[in-house]
């Protein structure tokens, strides 16, 4: 089999031409939120909200109502949780955030073993189905990652000074908090809209793994972003034609490629010197 | 509005009334963490276009009430106005520049693209800079000496040059008011020299200036005013008038150690002093 036929053969079918489309959307609104998560430290926020959206996902699907609509609450409830606690428990972060991590998820696990029917359609949600994405899905998942594109590009001025400078953000008359408020609720819409194709286990590879790859090549926060969205569509393309062409699970292929591609870099830039020209 | 006001504040008297060429007017501030008091009864007028050092030891509320004209805490008790209004009112035309410990230096940001957050307020959200804010931006760097390195990541640079970045920062603002968080510590004598030249050119064309410092020598000798603060103002106004042995020995406690010449040394703390600071009366 040549390469072009190797690359042409998957394209016949519709249901990889949707989940090429889907993975490459998440790749990118993954990695752009991501550049702002892993700035600010937040890599272990987005995990515990993906695991925090899996009992919103089980009740909405007991109720018969969207399971991502279940997820997006649970999920925002959460990240804006743990802002809150954090402000006010004089607890350490990252305290709170394993207490909810784990607190949500047991409960989404013990609502899972009380369904007594086949649960097929929730496990897919645990480790990503993107081959099985509905037309319906992949628009909604279009227009999503689009309006969140759209919010980040509007006020990535003020993102960027506040992930940056808070101090001097907020001297300045940056509403702080309330910037802070809304990358928690980009972070968790951004993860929801994810799970179909990655999941919630995986889906904090697809945040953190772009943008750490990306931070480790560029000198200029702009220069970042692209980097990162760059790397995000790649790995979702090259995860995807490797997940078919060696039968393995979609969303771990493209994660297994971002992880070896932060190594690759990893490795090269403390061979030649972190940033020498 | 260039001209400096002489000592306004000693031993917490306000000798002269209190008017709108302000650019602060704190009154009987209390602020603190917790329930622990950091400083009590702040009563402090700073004058437009003064270049104001705060001194005083650890824990003596230096950056208590740096941040509480910033804005970044609120007080307990009384009120602060700048620039004739409620702190927040004015916000674009106060700049903060935060300690550099308080700085992550491996943000993937380049020395440009940090001065323009300068201009963000003034931008508003969902606008984008245009020519007048890259001009705004080039000047800033201009000023502080740093256009060659407009394209390098901030943790290329020298601790010096890394202060610059951020005091252009404030001018590309346009800001009237620059709040620095020890903006000389931990940088070698020349480039506290060029600090200061910077700091003091700008004071010159009208812009407040007030920073906390650990480093007496430099607050004594470079700013126009000193704030000596322990919990409480203990004295404020030129260090030539305000700066003698009671001062320092209320400011600093158990600790100064008397010379035999009648000097004294200054014994900082641990954390923070590159030897002994000598203040000689």
């Amino acid at each position: 089999m040549s390469p072009a036929d190797f690359l042409l053969e998957p394209l016949a079918y519709d249901f990889f031409v949707r989940a090429l489309v889907a993975s490459a959307l998440v790749g990118v609104a993954c990695a752009v939120v991501g550049s702002f998560v892993v700035l600010k430290g937040m890599s272990f926020i987005g995990d515990a909200v993906s695991h925090a959206a899996f009992p919103g996902i089980v009740i909405a699907y007991m109720l018969g109502l969207p399971v991502i609509l279940g997820g997006a609450v649970a999920a925002i409830g959460t990240a804006l949780g743990i802002g809150a606690l954090t402000r006010r428990s004089g607890l350490r972060a990252d305290s709170i955030i394993g207490v909810l991590f784990a607190g949500m998820f047991a409960l989404g696990v013990a609502l899972f073993s009380s369904i007594p029917n086949y649960v097929g359609d929730l496990f897919h949600f645990l480790f990503g189905d993107v081959l099985g994405i509905s037309v319906s899905d992949m628009i909604a998942l279009s227009v999503l990652v689009v309006a969140l594109l759209l919010v980040i590009r509007a006020l990535w001025k003020e993102l960027l000074f506040a992930t940056f400078d808070p101090l001097g953000a907020g001297a300045a008359g940056l509403p702080v908090r309330r910037l802070d408020d809304l990358l928690l609720i980009l972070i968790a819409v951004t993860i929801v809209i994810s799970l179909q194709a990655v999941g919630i286990v995986l889906v904090v590879a697809m945040i953190t793994t772009p943008a750490a790859t990306a931070q480790m090549l560029v000198k200029r926060f702009g220069q970042m972003i692209l980097v990162a969205a760059l790397i995000g569509v790649t790995a979702a393309v090259a995860g995807l034609y490797l997940s078919y062409a060696l039968d393995l699970a979609s969303g771990a292929a493209i994660v297994l490629f971002e992880t070896a591609l932060f190594l690759v870099v990893l490795l090269v830039t403390s061979l030649r010197g972190r940033r020498a020209a | 509005m260039n001209e400096r006001v002489a000592p306004s504040v000693i031993e917490g008297r306000t000798p002269f009334s209190r008017s709108e060429g302000r650019a602060v007017t704190i009154s009987s501030v209390s602020a603190g963490y917790g329930d622990r008091a950091a400083i009590s009864d702040i009563t402090l007028d700073l004058a437009r276009g003064s270049l104001t050092a705060i001194f005083g030891p650890n824990g003596g509320g230096k950056s208590t009430l740096l941040k509480c004209i910033a804005g970044l805490m609120k007080p307990w008790s009384g009120t602060i106005e700048v620039l004739g209004a409620a702190v927040g009112v004015h916000a674009a035309r106060v700049a903060y520049v935060p300690q550099a410990e308080q700085v992550d230096w491996s943000f993937p940001i380049a020395v440009d693209e940090v001065v323009a957050m300068g201009r963000t307020p003034r931008i508003g959200p969902l606008g984008r800079a245009g020519a007048a804010d890259r001009a705004a931006v080039a000047e800033a760097l201009e000023r502080v000496d740093m256009a060659g390195l407009a394209d390098r990541q901030i943790g290329e640079l020298s601790g010096g040059q890394r202060r610059r970045v951020f005091i252009a920062r404030a001018i590309a603002a346009d800001a009237e008011i620059y709040l620095l968080d020890e903006p000389v510590t931990g940088v070698d004598p020349v480039t506290q020299e060029k600090i200061m030249n910077i700091l003091d050119a700008e004071a010159a064309r009208g812009k407040t200036v007030v920073a906390t410092t650990h480093d007496l020598a430099c607050a004594a000798q470079r700013f126009h005013d000193v704030v000596a603060l322990s919990g409480r103002v203990v004295a404020h106004g030129p260090a030539q008038l305000v700066l003698d042995r009671e001062v320092l020995e209320k400011t600093y406690g158990g600790h100064l150690v008397p010379l035999a010449d009648g000097g004294v040394v200054l014994l900082d703390d641990p954390h923070h002093s590159h030897g002994a600071h000598e203040g000689h009366e």
